[in-house]
């Protein structure tokens, strides 16, 4: 119990670092707009990706469709932030979001978590393109033209904060009993059935977790960036949140984080490129594909509790 | 007369036009261990998969007797059938290979502890208890079989003999009342074969629960069992005790062929 504090210590530590260090550099004029804007495209495709990670890494059920959940998130705030313009409207279009996104990821998951088998990329990318086309056409979010003028009631720390929360909530779900039984699926789901792991839950559980991240990570988007339109949504941007997840490595929500930042830095760094980025951008999916098929940290994760019983165990040599 | 634990009536399972089990009736008694035997392909696994629910029956009846009484396991799942008291390894080792050997029994008593999820989300202490009442309880267990220097390795680390034993654990760690050993001596040397045959008698011994076993080694089988059960073409074949079914001419004449 004790070292347990000590390790959630740490990673609060960590956590109020980082606000410090992007605070002061704010403060100091190092980060300019765009900068800041590359930052909280960064800290979303965060939430994104871990939330899909969950899904394909620990899961092992194959998602397509997790723009479709974004844009469920990004079109509740979008809308109710216009007529409820308090950050108390923008926290319960998160939670309306939420709300929907869990109840579209269920219609979605319960006929095809059912079966054993990839039935859900299918079904999801279906989902998604739904989603989109119900957008596109009803006269609530404003068809094709989207949503635009939504108030700015997110700002970069709001952003910070909610990456830090999902992100914890993530973890501490996959370190539990539910994450256990959860990955028992991804590795054998024969054998997870017959220990008595009724396993068309445990991956729906899996699915709507995800899911309902997304509805966040989309909520911060429509507020941050301020205009959405159906069109953000469509399967590229599910397939460039799988690019993350995919780089990163499957399994290893560490792998998340750095792939996020490195393909969002390289985005901005590339931005002048204009197509030549997508060149770039392929070919370094194809040599991570060539050279390190299971991403670039595979399932390994950083942990403080290994560091700190590695170095207890190098003194003890030393000794 | 002890009492029975699991009954099979006139079980038939075809696979289109192929009947892989036909009319086999067995039923297995509180803290036995039962033998089933056959040629290879005679329906013995599959057997195995239709008690557990893994393919189900095309007719018959299973039933399993419980405290609550008679319970029919007829199209249940197989996670059903598992929180029902009935566990198993299987033929081709199935263990969750990435994963600790440690979270490999966790992920078996899962059932058996509650914990919401909100407690597990928000690491509330009661999560940390339950955490620790389950690592405890899976520790015990590695213990009594001689894992916990591993505890720690991933499943796949592992040497083959060990593998095996690890899913018996975990078998185990489901708490069930029956346990279905599916060619738990495949692929070991005489050696591990020995220790194995301890390892199945400690196992009734201590945790009181009815074992029934798949094998082909018979200096196992004929040492462990108390009763035999020997299958051939999907259809049982004979019952009796090992030295019975060593003397039955029909066992003789399906094993060594010719005529007896």
């Amino acid at each position: 119990m004790k070292a347990n504090l000590k390790y959630n210590a740490a990673w609060l530590g960590v956590m109020v670092l980082g606000f410090v260090v992007i605070d002061a550099c704010e403060f100091l004029g190092i980060i300019n707009s765009f900068i800041e804007n590359m930052l909280v495209t960064i800290g979303i495709n965060i939430i994104l990706a871990t939330g899909l990670n969950l899904i394909i890494g620990f899961s092992g059920q194959f998602s397509l469709g997790h723009a479709g959940f974004m844009a469920i998130g990004a079109y509740a705030t979008g809308i109710i932030t216009q007529t409820l313009v308090t950050p108390i409207g923008f926290y319960l279009s998160v939670v309306v979001g939420i709300v929907i996104a869990i109840i579209a990821a269920l219609i979605v998951g319960i006929p095809t978590l059912r079966l054993r088998g990839d039935y859900l990329a299918i079904a999801t990318m279906g989902a998604a393109e739904i989603i989109r086309i119900l957008i596109n056409n009803l006269k609530i979010t404003n068809g094709a033209a989207g949503l635009f003028n939504i108030p700015p009631l997110v700002t970069w720390a709001t952003v910070y904060v909610f990456m830090c929360v999902t992100t914890i909530v993530t973890v501490n779900f996959i370190h539990s009993r539910s994450g256990r039984a959860v990955m028992s699926v991804r590795e054998d789901e024969i054998a997870a059935e017959s220990m008595g792991i009724n396993t068309t839950r445990w991956k729906l559980a899996a699915f709507v977790f995800g899911a309902s991240t997304a509805a966040i990570g989309g909520s911060l988007h429509a507020a941050y960036i301020q205009t959405i339109a159906p069109g953000d949504f469509n399967i590229m941007a599910s397939i460039a949140i799988l690019i993350i997840v995919v780089l990163g490595g499957v399994g290893s929500i560490t792998g998340t984080f750095i792939a996020a930042i490195v393909l969002g830095t390289l985005d901005t760094v590339l931005q002048n490129f204009g197509t030549l980025r997508m060149i770039i951008y392929s070919l370094a999916l194809i040599l991570i594909m060539i050279f390190k098929p299971s991403g670039l940290l595979g399932t390994w994760e950083f942990s403080f509790k290994r560091l700190g019983s590695r170095q207890r165990k190098e003194q003890s040599v030393h000794e | 007369m002890s009492s029975p634990l699991l009954t099979a009536q006139q079980i038939v399972k075809s696979f289109g036009g192929l009947t892989a089990v036909a009319n086999v009736s067995v039923h297995f008694d509180q803290n036995e261990l039962i033998g089933l035997i056959g040629p290879n392909g005679a329906g013995k696994t599959t057997l195995f998969n239709l008690l557990t629910g893994v393919t189900p029956v095309t007719s018959g009846a299973i039933s399993l007797y419980t405290d609550q009484g008679v319970q029919s396991l007829n199209g249940k799942k197989p996670a059903e059938i598992a929180q029902a008291g009935i566990s198993r390894t299987f033929q081709n080792i199935r263990l969750f290979k990435e994963l600790t050997v440690l979270d490999n029994v966790r992920i078996a008593m899962t059932n058996h502890y509650r914990e919401g999820f909100f407690t597990s989300i928000f690491r509330t202490p009661k999560f940390y208890r339950t955490e620790a009442d389950m690592t405890t309880a899976a520790q015990k267990l590695l213990a009594i079989f001689d894992l916990t220097g591993v505890a720690d390795q991933p499943a796949k680390n592992l040497p083959y003999g060990i593998q095996r034993r690890l899913e018996i654990v975990r078998a185990l760690a489901t708490k069930p009342k029956l346990l279905f050993l599916d060619e738990p001596a495949a692929g070991m040397n005489p050696e591990e074969t020995a220790d194995l045959t301890r390892l199945i008698r400690q196992i009734q011994h201590d945790f009181h629960i009815t074992i029934v076993l798949i094998e082909h080694d018979m200096s196992l089988v004929m040492n462990v069992v108390e009763r035999l059960y020997v299958l051939e073409h999907g259809a049982l074949l004979a019952e009796g005790t090992p030295s019975e079914i060593q003397q039955n001419p029909a066992v003789i004449k399906a094993y060594l062929g010719g005529e007896a």
